[in-house]
């Protein structure tokens, strides 16, 4: 009891949890642990990208045509839009290391935000619902105004347009657990959980956000920009 | 203990600057890939798109994830993730390019029209 009444009594860092030596052991087990969930995302986003370069070797000509069916600008303001957003988590962290006001930290978490639901926005304003409108989601009556100029690549160019979707749609999911996270972390924020001391939280989350900016800026080549953009591409 | 002085308790802090660096070179490599598509580079348009985006992978994992500054355990881990990626693919793609040669028994050479379908 005397020991449990003198471990009490000396001062933990907030956060401290006790089985760690020191607060640097926490913040690299917190961060290898979260390490280890993004090389399982990696082989999970990594098996829909070896299958879609197998499927895009067997079938060039129809994933062409269904990458000439997306649009670049709507997909280059994206990736933009979500550096912006990894910068502005970056800057969220940074604050919290260097002891700034809640109020800093929690404005860089809010721009992270907007910039992630603008994303979305975009995405299903600009891109999606017209896809839906222009028959191009996957279904049985896609592209039936196109098939005489598809002919026999018609089918192929159907599978592409389902690795757009399941590869950017699974994209966008993560982009929506992103900002529930960060719901979290702006509230945690405003609790005063943070402090130069203890920001472990803030910078998982920022790994998860950098690595979901990192799926797009593989998904933004391979989905719109390999096909060729030059006129005959 | 030793190992950690230079990182502290804090952990490292980036430079704005470096931050602000990074994102402008992200910024410029987008507008490039994006650029790059319309011009008829034949096969390398691919190539090009996919270098574009591991230097731009790398910035972002090396700067803006701190792992210039992450300690050696955390630096395996990852680079342990990326060569079982690169399993996948390398495995699945051997199989799959390589499926010509049992009608087309000419050896190696057979891969190459099947390696040009890639791009």
């Amino acid at each position: 009891m005397s020991e449990l009444a003198a471990h009490d009594a000396h001062a933990h860092p907030p956060g401290f949890a006790h089985q760690f030596e020191d607060v640097a052991q926490q913040k690299e087990a917190g961060t290898l642990g979260m390490w280890a969930f993004l090389v399982t995302e990696i082989l999970f986003f990594g098996g829909m990208f070896t299958s879609y370069i197998i499927y895009r070797s067997l079938h060039l000509d129809g994933f062409i045509i269904g990458s000439h069916l997306l649009e670049v600008q709507f997909g280059a303001t994206n990736t933009a839009v979500l550096i912006c957003s990894s910068l502005t988590m970056a800057l969220a962290i940074r604050s919290a290391q260097t002891g700034k006001s809640k109020g800093t930290i929690i404005t860089w978490l809010i721009l992270t935000m907007i910039l992630g639901a603008a994303f979305l926005v975009v995405k299903l304003t600009f891109e999606w619902y017209p896809d839906y409108v222009h028959h191009i989601v996957p279904g049985a009556y896609f592209g039936f105004q196109n098939h005489a100029a598809w002919g026999a690549n018609a089918p192929y160019v159907q599978m592409f347009m389902c690795f757009y979707f399941f590869m950017t749609g699974l994209h966008a999911l993560h982009m929506v657990v992103g900002l529930g996270i960060l719901t979290v972390l702006v509230i945690m924020t405003a609790r005063n959980k943070f402090s130069p001391e203890y920001y472990t939280p803030l910078e998982i989350s920022g790994l998860y956000w950098h690595f979901v900016d990192i799926v797009w800026i593989f998904l933004f080549p391979l989905l719109y920009l390999i096909g060729g953009r030059y006129p005959g591409s | 203990m030793s190992e950690h002085t230079e990182q502290g308790a804090h952990g490292h802090v980036v430079p704005i600057g470096v931050y602000v660096a990074v994102f402008l070179a992200l910024m410029c490599l987008t507008a490039l890939t994006t650029g790059v598509a319309y011009i008829d580079l034949g096969k390398w348009n691919t190539v090009a798109a996919l270098a574009i985006a591991v230097v731009k992978m790398l910035l972002v994992v090396l700067f803006f994830m701190h792992v210039k500054y992450a300690h050696g355990l955390t630096k395996v881990v990852i680079i342990a993730g990326f060569f079982w990626l690169g399993i996948m693919i390398t495995l699945s793609l051997s199989d799959e390019l390589t499926r010509g040669w049992e009608i087309n028994p000419t050896g190696w050479t057979s891969v190459i029209p099947f390696l040009h379908h890639l791009f």
